[in-house]
């Protein structure tokens, strides 16, 4: 729909201090005010002006960003509508942290070139730019379908159908009670069965918005470490890896100090480099932090880059690093290309099996293109021009996933309020149609084709 | 030989459900009608089960007689008993079903019909249409009859080239052993319209005075007097009830038996049955660990001993039909008067007509009913009274009226038919409307009167009369939300004797009303009003307070919508010229052609970027107009 109020993060991931979620549409002031507190409620303010406050989420009163806000009213802004922009502390979990927030409070993540899109049909862009802008919908979304798709292969999109199926069952429940009222081979569905079968879809959201891989690698990045007998240049990896990528280094609360984490955006891929600390100043994790700790810290870790020297054997060593992160997803990296060659690739290619190897002369800036390709396709199984395009696809999942939860606990509210069945059927049917979004499909004919094949109806 | 038989401004082809409301409607808005049926004593006929209404389907006639059709006051009239469904559910699905007397129903509308000043009935086959240069222009005869017309409606129910099909036997035939209509089928193609065929089916018909009713249970009609109608003053009192029995496990063996002579799976049958409407050999066979299965037995009228078994619809061979009815307690020694049948008929693919119900291919032509791939008299008498509304505008040259997802159960049903079609007899369910709250049986009146006035169906007096009901609720809804309830003794006693827990604080009329223990009739012992209010007024104001919430949800979903409504498409968009649309979308969108983007969006195979891409090439074309001028 071209009516809902859009957000989305409109600064490059992982670049500068500073991000900006920006909003768009006659809710946007609504909206930001809502979870915003300054010294004037955002309502009230001239347009074209900026705010220092805080946002807070509004349902736990918790603090969640520091933050200036412009507001501007339309129509003298970009898109011709109001619009907001949240200034907030770059890094990616700061500032995704305030896309869920208002997300939550009613904004809709924004398609593809959606905010251009508005600009064009509210008058703002001339024509000559529309064709443009039609092809940048098609190849943007085309290609946000397939990131999407490319992800939801395999767990998640199982368990979003199954969950789907659950709840369409009870819909389907729901609709004979109310279409064939004296069908006496249904037991009615009551309040109980209903809150039973609601409390149970909500902790199973709850528990995919945990546990979900992709939840995971958005929230917290993909935890990846780099791994190698000394000298083999793992320093040198992170450096060019942070250089690249303009890494933001945080301090996680609830980590030791001793144990330093840096975010680095490759391709779209949030890495959360593990321990590079230690590999600073010892260059050896498995020196530095002993055996045991190596392996829980390996445990941990989504992604292992793995480093080899060129300019020397492949020694036991190497062959035990194999060894500890068998079934794990690696990347082998045979730096030092500058040097003269005594590694057998031959044996590397061998010992690494599955996994991708690439080659590279950090040092001389050699190979490292192929390794950034490596590890985004690696976890989006194609290859990936825009970086941002990765982060909002998981983002609206985790966007959809969090309303459709809103949407169960809100037909549990209702129950408990004795509301009848087939008004908190609509909030129900909302967080079918909501996780329906996730996999892309939300056709409302299959609750009549549930309906009956399920039951045997005629009257 | 052909003749000049007169000319009219509309003509009506069928007298069904469909073509009833299509002449009334035409006829009263002004317009010269003709109704041509094939047999003048099937005007208003009933072929299946003698009732009316039922979820969904009673909130259509109640949209029926707010816009100023016929059927609910007909029902009104004619009915045997009367029960309102879903009482215990929520008001946006209570609905209300009535027991036809199916004689007493014909009589009574072929005498309306009889009655109304500009509207002709005639008896006439209908072979074939008059068209020149793609617009309809008349209607000829098998006797050689050739009406001419400004609009044209079709509503031929099951009749095109109808086939009746009982066990082994096949034969031509509209339903209930009518003439079938075979040529007009042929000229629809001629013409080149897509057609499908579809199925459907009836059960056995047995003598009351050959049931053994104390094995069975009875159904009685609600004590409280009912009507359909909003002009309704006459309540029938004296109701017949119906009865419940059930198959037995003898009649499921019976079935397994001799399912090789069933023709549905001998392959004799071909076309799309309804899947809401099984056959009882098909609820055997594809729910066989079900053990029995409900049976009514519905009275066909007052003056008859025709008592229809509801849930009994079989093709089965007349001698198999014996014998099941013999294997269901109370029908041991029971007579069949009439065997059960399949049907199977030709439908226009409905995505050919425009949301007015006018064919795309021929202009000035409507179809309404069955024809469109629907089941049921009241889906069939909504579009016909919406296809008569704007085929009589039509020839009035006024504006025609589309009604919208948001306004009426009956504009889902025209929209899911023109926008997505049909492969199946559709029946309106609740769950099609995604606005079903808001389409409530209770609030026909509140929002479709207004349309009614407006063509000219509704008559001032009745208009003055909702205006003034609808003025009320508005004022009685302002008192509750201004009048603030202390927590006195007497407040408190009310609430807790309801199962609420006492209030800690003063609270306003409406607030506390918004309580799941309070009614409009407690509030009213603790606040009373000075005016005398109407049931309907408190009903109204009561669910208007008490659902608020949820009203208001689905209201901004529908502002969204009209936004979307509101974003026309040109008829003569060629979509071939806009690049970047998918080819599956484009081919869609060639095919239906919306009106709208909201429609538009509704298309399957038309997914979001092609909406965009779309909305961006209408905004182009939009200021390359504005740049042009």
């Amino acid at each position: 729909m071209e009516l809902d109020t859009i957000a989305a993060i409109s600064t490059p991931m992982g670049e500068g201090a500073i991000a900006i979620v920006r909003l768009s549409g006659d809710k946007a002031i609504d909206i930001a005010d809502k979870i915003y507190k300054g010294s004037k409620s955002l309502k009230q303010v001239d347009s074209h002006t900026i705010h220092y406050g805080h946002l807070t989420n509004p349902t736990t009163g918790e603090t969640v960003e520091e933050v200036m806000v412009s507001v501007m009213k339309g129509p003298k802004t970009f898109t011709r509508e109001d619009v907001v922009e949240i200034n907030c502390h770059g890094g990616l979990v700061s500032v995704n942290r305030v896309l869920q927030l208002v997300l939550s409070n009613g904004a809709k993540l924004a398609e593809p070139g959606e905010f251009t899109k508005r600009a064009f049909l509210n008058g703002r862009i001339d024509l000559s730019q529309a064709e443009a802008v039609m092809d940048l919908i098609r190849a943007k979304t085309d290609r946000a379908m397939n990131v999407a798709l490319g992800q939801m292969e395999g767990r998640l999109s199982r368990l979003i159908r199954k969950l789907r199926q659950e709840i369409l069952e009870t819909l389907a429940h729901v609709e004979v009670n109310i279409d064939y009222p004296e069908y006496d081979d249904v037991e009615e569905m009551t309040h109980k069965m209903f809150i039973e079968k609601a409390a149970s879809v909500k902790k199973e959201l709850e528990h995919l918005l945990q546990t979900s891989q992709q939840g995971k690698i958005l929230r917290e990045g993909l935890s990846t470490v780099i791994i190698g007998r000394p000298n083999v240049g793992k320093s040198s990896l992170l450096n060019s890896l942070v250089h690249e990528n303009k890494a933001i280094v945080t301090d996680i609360p609830g980590t030791t100090r001793d144990v330093i984490e840096e975010y680095v955006n490759v391709r779209g891929v949030p890495l959360r480099l593990l321990d590079t600390a230690g590999i600073r100043e010892t260059e050896d994790i498995v020196e530095r932090i002993g055996v045991e700790r190596s392996r829980a810290v390996l445990r941990e870790a989504d992604l292992i880059l793995l480093v080899l020297n060129y300019s020397d054997e492949l020694t036991d060593e190497d062959l035990n690093l194999f060894k500890a992160v068998e079934g794990m997803d690696v990347i082998v990296i045979v730096n030092k290309t500058d040097l003269p060659r005594k590694i057998d690739l031959e044996r590397v290619r061998e010992a690494a099996k599955q996994h991708k190897v690439v080659t590279t002369s950090l040092l001389e800036d050699q190979g490292v293109d192929d390794l950034e390709e490596a590890i985004s396709s690696l976890f989006f199984a194609g290859s990936l021009e825009a970086g941002d395009m990765t982060y909002v696809s998981n983002s609206r999942h985790i966007a959809l996933l969090g309303q459709a939860k809103q949407a169960i606990e809100d037909a549990i509210d209702a129950i408990e309020m004795g509301t009848p069945i087939d008004l908190v059927q609509i909030d129900f049917t909302r967080a079918w149609e909501l996780l329906g979004e996730i996999i892309g499909d939300s056709v409302h004919e299959s609750l009549i084709d549930q309906l009956f094949s399920q039951f045997c109806l005629g009257k | 030989m052909q003749y000049d038989a007169g000319s009219y401004d509309v003509i009506v082809v069928g007298a069904g459900h469909a073509g009833v409301e299509a002449g009334l409607a035409a006829a009263r808005l002004g317009a010269k009608t003709l109704m041509l049926t094939i047999n003048l004593d099937m005007v208003a006929f009933m072929p299946c089960n003698p009732s009316v209404g039922g979820p969904a389907k009673g909130i259509v006639v109640r949209e029926i007689d707010a816009l100023g059709g016929e059927m609910g006051k007909n029902i009104d009239k004619t009915h045997i008993q009367m029960r309102m469904l879903n009482t215990g559910k929520g008001p946006a699905v209570r609905a209300l079903r009535a027991q036809a007397d199916k004689f007493l129903y014909q009589q009574e509308m072929k005498k309306t019909i009889e009655d109304e000043e500009n509207l002709t009935l005639m008896q006439g086959l209908v072979e074939r249409l008059i068209v020149e240069d793609g617009v309809c222009k008349g209607v000829i005869t098998k006797t050689g009859a050739a009406y001419t017309a400004k609009t044209v409606v079709i509503t031929t129910g099951t009749f095109l080239r109808g086939e009746i099909i009982l066990g082994e036997l096949k034969y031509s035939s509209g339903p209930n052993n009518q003439q079938p209509s075979i040529k007009l089928s042929e000229h629809l193609e001629e013409l080149g319209f897509d057609l499908v065929r579809f199925k459907t089916g009836t059960p056995p018909r047995v003598h009351s005075q050959t049931i053994d009713y104390s094995k069975t249970e009875i159904q009685p009609g609600d004590d409280v007097p009912r009507a359909f109608s909003y002009e309704t003053t006459k309540f029938i009192t004296d109701q017949l009830p119906c009865w419940l029995t059930y198959t037995s496990l003898e009649t499921h063996q019976i079935i397994d038996e001799n399912l090789h002579r069933s023709p549905m799976y001998s392959g004799m049958i071909k076309g799309t049955g309804p899947r809401y409407c099984p056959s009882i050999e098909d609820k055997v066979v594809r729910f066989n660990d079900k053990p029995r299965h409900q049976i009514f037995l519905e009275p066909e009228g007052r003056n008859t001993h025709e008592v229809y078994v509801q849930g009994l619809s079989t093709s089965l061979p007349e001698d198999v039909q014996r014998r099941i009815l013999a294997s269901i307690p109370g029908l041991e020694n029971v007579q069949m008067m009439r065997a059960g049948y399949a049907i199977e008929y030709d439908a226009v693919v409905p995505t050919q007509l425009w949301p007015t119900l006018e064919t795309k291919r021929v202009k000035n032509l409507y179809t309404a009913g069955q024809i469109n791939g629907t089941s049921g008299y009241e889906e069939a008498a909504g579009q016909g009274l919406m296809a008569g509304i704007n085929a009589g505008l039509n020839a009035l040259e006024k504006e025609e009226l589309i009604l919208s997802r948001s306004d009426a159960y009956i504009g889902v049903l025209i929209d899911d038919l023109v926008t997505k079609g049909t492969n199946e007899p559709y029946r309106l369910l609740t769950s099609r409307a995604e606005y079903r709250l808001l389409l409530r049986h209770d609030n026909a009146d509140l929002r479709l009167t207004e349309f009614g006035y407006n063509i000219g169906l509704i008559k001032e007096g009745r208009f003055n009369a909702f205006v003034a009901k609808k003025e009320a609720v508005e004022r009685e809804k302002a008192r509750l939300q201004s009048i603030f309830i202390k927590p006195t003794p007497q407040v408190q006693e009310i609430v807790t004797q309801n199962g609420g827990s006492e209030l800690k604080d003063g609270i306003r009329a409406s607030d506390l009303l918004k309580r799941p223990e309070m009614s409009y009739e407690h509030i009213e012992l603790l606040v009373p009003s000075d005016e005398k209010l109407d049931s309907e007024v408190t009903e109204q104001v009561e669910i208007q307070i008490k659902y608020e919430g949820y009203i208001e949800k689905s209201l901004q979903q529908v502002e969204r919508l009209k936004k979307m409504e509101n974003k026309r498409i040109p008829e003569n968009i060629d979509y071939d010229a806009i690049t970047g649309l998918a080819s599956e979308a484009r081919q869609k969108l060639k095919e239906v052609r919306p009106l709208s983007m909201a429609q538009a969006s509704r298309i399957s195979g038309v997914n979001p970027a092609d909406v965009s891409i779309l909305l961006v090439y209408l905004e182009q074309g939009k200021i390359a107009r504005v740049s042009n001028s």
